[in-house]
């Protein structure tokens, strides 16, 4: 019996969510009185490998091989539900991010377990099975009991720090054949946006709406958002307008975001934009109208121009980088 | 070519979110409903696919009771051909899952699509567990759809970039922000039609159902907003490292 963590790389690197995501089953093993052991797919080096047990795996499978060279989530799955039942998986756990939306429901028919997506805190309890989601996005938690014997989590990013834990590990690469019928959704190029920081595991989100006037004035939101190491995000009229991509839209019709800090700048806060946000940690708003709905859901408030405030946020924000 | 689109009856948006028994029960008292938005871009877009080619027929899909019978209507109204309502309560995801690929087995369906996730659950699950009942691929998050032939072109987003995605019919697809500009609104002569598109209700089978809400809770609430004058940003800065801890 064990816990086994899905850990996504990319191109061959590990991010800080699967080490969030290890020291999290670690934590659920722990109370299980099971090991924790690692899943990486792909063409990964060994250093990189190894550097799953500072976190608790005390076994790390890799699969590799030209036919999952690429993400295919059939074939994934097909990957991820052979090496579950090899190590007699009783919790499998994934971010919920992309990758994890696409294979962890098809896991759950496939092993025929339960599921629950968008975990947001360790097990309220284990016997029975509770975890904390939140749902109507953001606008409520929900306590989802688990039943089944295998139980499949996806963890919302920022939900669970970092614990360093380090253990000898024995790296096990196994070969897997996968049927060609897995493969049929071809993945034909990837267009990666250079330089942005992914909505999905930004600790920090600058995000601005109408207020701005323009598409012509984003360059402050990006400068703001550089020296932070943030993320940039955008209300929905400014995606709708057409000023920023659709990959920026925020909200209750666009992406669910959980960041430590999200700046909202010339945002109103309508019910359906802080129902994306308001899982946030901490909320901060900038805006001309002191009755502002986002006011109210904010944690810190400016009232003021954008245009005059972000300047100077800019520069106090550099001075503090400076001194720290 | 025929879709099958799976379609959640969901809170309107503005839905102000209370909970009743306990806080074991969403409250439904004075709630609008509403075709998930997902949904409707994705209907939206298949239309816009159905004109273009002349050749699509799209049937909804809902699981429900007779209460989402509006929300089918309003689907078919918008310029869906026909529907079936799964007559069960839609209790997980899983559960919901299994019904839609039953009435794909059904029926002569070429592909399957769903909006990305509803928003009363946002579980973003019910169209990859689909395609796993099927054994169909999947593409999960379709920005961007194209159909040529048999062969559709996706444009996913992945963490970080987009992702183009080649795959012949079969497949199970779910839709997002982006993979049509603006839902359609239904006209009078689409009211008028969908009162005579044909709805079958067909009868759930048995499914294990590993999940259930225990309880539901609402977020705590978080004190009154700090002010902080708009010439001392340094102090917002400050209060976000020494108070906050978030810098």
């Amino acid at each position: 019996m064990s816990v086994l963590v899905y850990t996504e790389n990319w191109d061959g690197k590990f991010k800080k969510a699967s080490f969030e995501l290890i020291s999290y089953g670690k934590a659920i093993a722990e109370k299980l009185g099971m090991p924790v052991y690692a899943l990486a797919i792909g063409n990964v080096a060994n250093d990189q490998l190894n550097l799953l047990a500072n976190y608790g795996a005390e076994k790390i499978f890799h699969v590799k091989g030209d036919k999952v060279s690429k993400f295919i989530a059939a074939s994934y799955t097909h990957a991820i539900a052979e090496i579950a039942k090899k190590v007699d998986a009783k919790v499998v756990l994934f971010d919920h991010n992309y990758t994890g939306r696409s294979v962890a429901p098809r896991l759950a028919v496939r092993l025929d377990a339960g599921t629950v997506s968008g975990v947001v805190a360790l097990p309220i309890s284990y016997a029975p099975f509770v975890v904390k989601r939140s749902v109507y996005t953001g606008k409520a938690f929900a306590e989802m009991q688990i039943d089944s014997e295998v139980k499949i989590l996806s963890l919302m990013p920022n939900s669970f720090e970092v614990r360093e834990n380090k253990v000898a590990a024995s790296v096990e690469t196994v070969d897997l054949d996968v049927a060609d019928e897995l493969l049929k959704a071809i993945p034909v190029r990837i267009e990666k946006i250079e330089g942005k920081i992914p909505l999905t595991e930004a600790d920090i989100i600058v995000s601005a709406g109408r207020g701005l006037k323009g598409p012509q004035n984003w360059g402050m939101i990006e400068e703001l958002a550089h020296i932070l190491g943030a993320g940039t995000a955008c209300s929905r009229p400014v995606s709708d307008e057409g000023w920023r991509g659709h990959d920026e839209h925020v909200g209750q019709t666009g992406k669910l975001v959980h960041p430590n800090l999200y700046i909202a700048i010339g945002i109103s806060g309508a019910i359906q934009h802080l129902a994306g946000v308001n899982s946030s940690k901490v909320m901060v708003v900038v805006n001309n109208d002191p009755e502002a709905p986002f006011f109210e859901a904010a944690h810190y408030g400016i009232v003021g121009d954008a245009f005059d405030v972000v300047p100077k946020l800019i520069e106090a924000v550099k001075a503090f980088k400076s001194a720290h | 070519m025929k879709v099958l689109l799976a379609v959640s009856h969901v809170p309107d948006t503005t839905s102000k979110i209370r909970f009743v028994n306990n806080d074991s029960e969403f409250d439904k008292t004075d709630i609008q409903y509403i075709i998930s938005p997902f949904d409707e871009l994705v209907l939206t877009r298949l239309l816009e696919i159905k004109e273009q080619t002349n050749n699509l027929d799209i049937t909804v899909v809902t699981v429900g009771g007779a209460d989402v019978e509006p929300t089918i209507r309003k689907a078919l109204a918008i310029g869906a051909d026909d529907a079936v309502r799964v007559d069960a309560e839609a209790v997980d995801a899983l559960f919901v899952a299994r019904q839609i690929a039953e009435v794909y087995k059904n029926g002569q369906f070429d592909f399957v699509m769903t909006g990305k996730e509803s928003i009363d659950f946002t579980g973003n699950q019910v169209g990859e567990m689909v395609a796993e009942f099927l054994n169909l691929p999947s593409v999960a998050s379709a920005a961007n759809l194209e159909l040529n032939g048999n062969v559709a072109t996706i444009t996913r987003e992945i963490d970080g970039g987009k992702e183009v995605v080649e795959v012949q019919t079969p497949f199970v697809t779910s839709g997002q922000k982006g993979i049509a500009k603006e839902p359609r609104i239904p006209n009078m002569r689409g009211i008028m039609m969908a009162r005579k598109k044909p709805l079958s209700v067909v009868p759930a089978v048995a499914q294990g159902v590993h999940t259930k809400v225990v309880k539901f809770s609402m977020p705590q609430s978080k004190g009154a907003c700090k002010m902080i004058p708009a010439d001392n940003p340094a102090e917002l800065v400050r209060l976000l490292h020494e108070e906050a801890k978030v810098l």
